[in-house]
């Protein structure tokens, strides 16, 4: 009687996740990443079939709210939504009430009484998609928030490296590039410190925030130090408005002292390279070395949507039981 | 039904399968087996093999996994898992026998033959289950029966394999209570 089959299955496996929203990573647990990562491969193979799409989603309604510029971000969401065949509503910070005065707050709450079931929102303020939750009832999906996290970038990463490594445990990865106004770097360095990999981060000293170290990542200053006995390097994209406040000396430079180069994929024979784009093109990679067999930036552009599909299909689950957290 | 007996209807069953080939069907080519996960699939695994070793014959075998194609969605408390689709050979014009442990509302069935059509255009669709157990929601019936058990809403019928439960056979139980009483 005691000890029947079902229940010990059902406390060896996560079946869904704790979080109601995904605001950032800081608070997931390596059961849940593991969960959305083994979700997305499933999802994978819906993009690989002759027909790309499945009914589940169907009658849930997201609005992409993008109060930022986004390309990708916001194109990978609105595919992986149309792929589940939610309804979508796109929203732009430009041409929109925003730019007639409109508060955050204002916007939700109008977007609560359009009967919206899940929200995807990118903000330049950090805590943005936090503040959205408290004043409405939909779920909450953070595509960057500031400087603060961009969640499902780090998880298609973590679904990236996935593919080419065993486990994360060990994995010695390093990040490079401006980690300061980074919100990938953070959401990663949550992601692979959960999941037990080691992660360095490098970058000049102007883009390097103090006492980071609390994160639980190693810091270097110098890119070989950064690429010595590293499994995958993720280089960051330089915003180029970073170059007018003066955080280093010219592009030039930034190249000649972090920028991923030939040498170093031949120094470093099974370095992986990762980039969450769009690439500078020279100056946080060399050229070649985007196009190189061993960058595989254009698979991460591929997971974005499988991972984007496995977070939204997880959360719209969690809709109606109120549990937890946030 | 305990391991023996459930032995013994895979093997009438597996027989059936075979009738449904017609002679000039190539099975290798026009013939498959669809293993429902999770259970379904360890039944349809076991299907394949016993008709290997009684009548020589290799059937193509894969793996269906209905969950983004269920309408339940928005009704369920917990989210089903979404596990792993694997049919490593093309459907289109081949004639399938879907495996499924029990048949109980027709729902997941139907979502299953959804989920068929958009991988591609099946010749013909049979459905094999170990028990039907009645109370249909919808207009869909089995051609492979291990048991017809007729039951009440109340009851579960829980369908058990080595492979994953460390026991095998059928039950029928009291909803919610884990007891393995027939």
């Amino acid at each position: 009687m005691a000890g029947y089959t079902e229940e010990k299955v059902a406390k060896e496996e996560l079946t869904s996740l704790r979080h109601q929203h995904l605001l950032g990573l800081a608070t997931y647990g390596a059961d849940e990443i593991e969960l959305i990562l083994d979700t997305a491969r499933q999802f994978r193979s819906v993009l690989e079939r002759p027909i790309r799409r499945v009914p589940t989603l169907r009658g849930i309604t997201v609005v992409n709210l993008f109060f930022e510029s986004s390309t990708r971000t916001r194109i990978s969401f609105e595919l992986a939504e149309k792929r589940l065949s939610a309804d979508t509503i796109n929203f732009s910070a430009s041409g929109s009430s925003v730019s007639k005065g409109e508060t955050l707050k204002d916007t939700a709450r109008n977007i609560e009484a359009m009967k919206i079931d899940m929200v995807v929102i990118r903000h330049k303020s950090p805590g943005a998609p936090h503040f959205l939750t408290r004043c409405v009832d939909a779920v909450v999906i953070n595509a960057g928030d500031g400087a603060h996290e961009h969640p499902t970038q780090a998880l298609l990463d973590m679904l990236t490296i996935s593919d080419r490594f065993e486990t994360f445990a060990g994995l010695n990865v390093s990040i490079i590039g401006d980690i300061s106004h980074s919100r990938v770097a953070r959401s990663n360095i949550y992601a692979l410190r959960a999941l037990g990999a080691n992660v360095t981060l490098c970058g000049p000293r102007t883009m390097m925030p103090v006492e980071i170290e609390k994160m639980g990542a190693r810091v270097t200053h110098r890119l070989d130090e950064a690429l010595e006995g590293c499994d995958v390097a993720m280089a960051l994209r330089i915003q180029m408005e970073r170059q007018e406040a003066r955080l280093f000396p010219s592009l030039r430079e930034y190249h000649e002292r972090f920028g991923i180069k030939m040498e170093h994929l031949e120094r470093y024979s099974d370095l992986l390279i990762m980039h969450p784009g769009p690439v500078n093109r020279g100056v946080e990679l060399a050229s070649e070395v985007v196009d190189h067999e061993r960058a595989v930036i254009l698979n991460q552009v591929t997971n974005g949507i499988a991972v984007r599909m496995a977070v939204l299909f997880l959360l719209a689950g969690s809709r109606g039981e109120i549990t937890d957290d946030d | 039904m305990d391991a023996k007996d459930l032995d013994r209807t895979l093997d009438r069953m597996a027989r059936q399968i075979v009738e449904l080939i017609e002679p000039d069907q190539d099975p290798a080519r026009q013939f498959g087996l669809i293993g429902m996960q999770t259970r379904g699939m360890y039944l349809a695994r076991r299907l394949k093999s016993k008709i290997k070793k009684v009548e020589d014959l290799e059937i193509p075998f894969g793996v269906l996994d209905a969950t983004m194609y269920r309408d339940d969605f928005r009704l369920r408390l917990k989210q089903p898992v979404v596990r792993a689709t694997d049919i490593p050979f093309d459907i289109t014009e081949r004639h399938l026998v879907l495996v499924d442990d029990v048949l109980y509302t027709g729902r997941t069935i139907r979502s299953a033959l959804d989920a068929l059509m958009d991988i591609g255009r099946p010749g013909a669709v049979h459905c094999l289950v170990i028990v039907d157990r009645g109370l249909r929601e919808l207009p869909i019936c089995a051609d492979i029966i291990g048991r017809q058990v007729p039951t009440l809403p109340g009851e579960e019928v829980r369908v058990r394999v080595n492979e994953i439960d460390d026991r095998e056979g059928v039950w029928l139980v009291e909803h919610s209570q884990p007891s393995i009483n027939s």
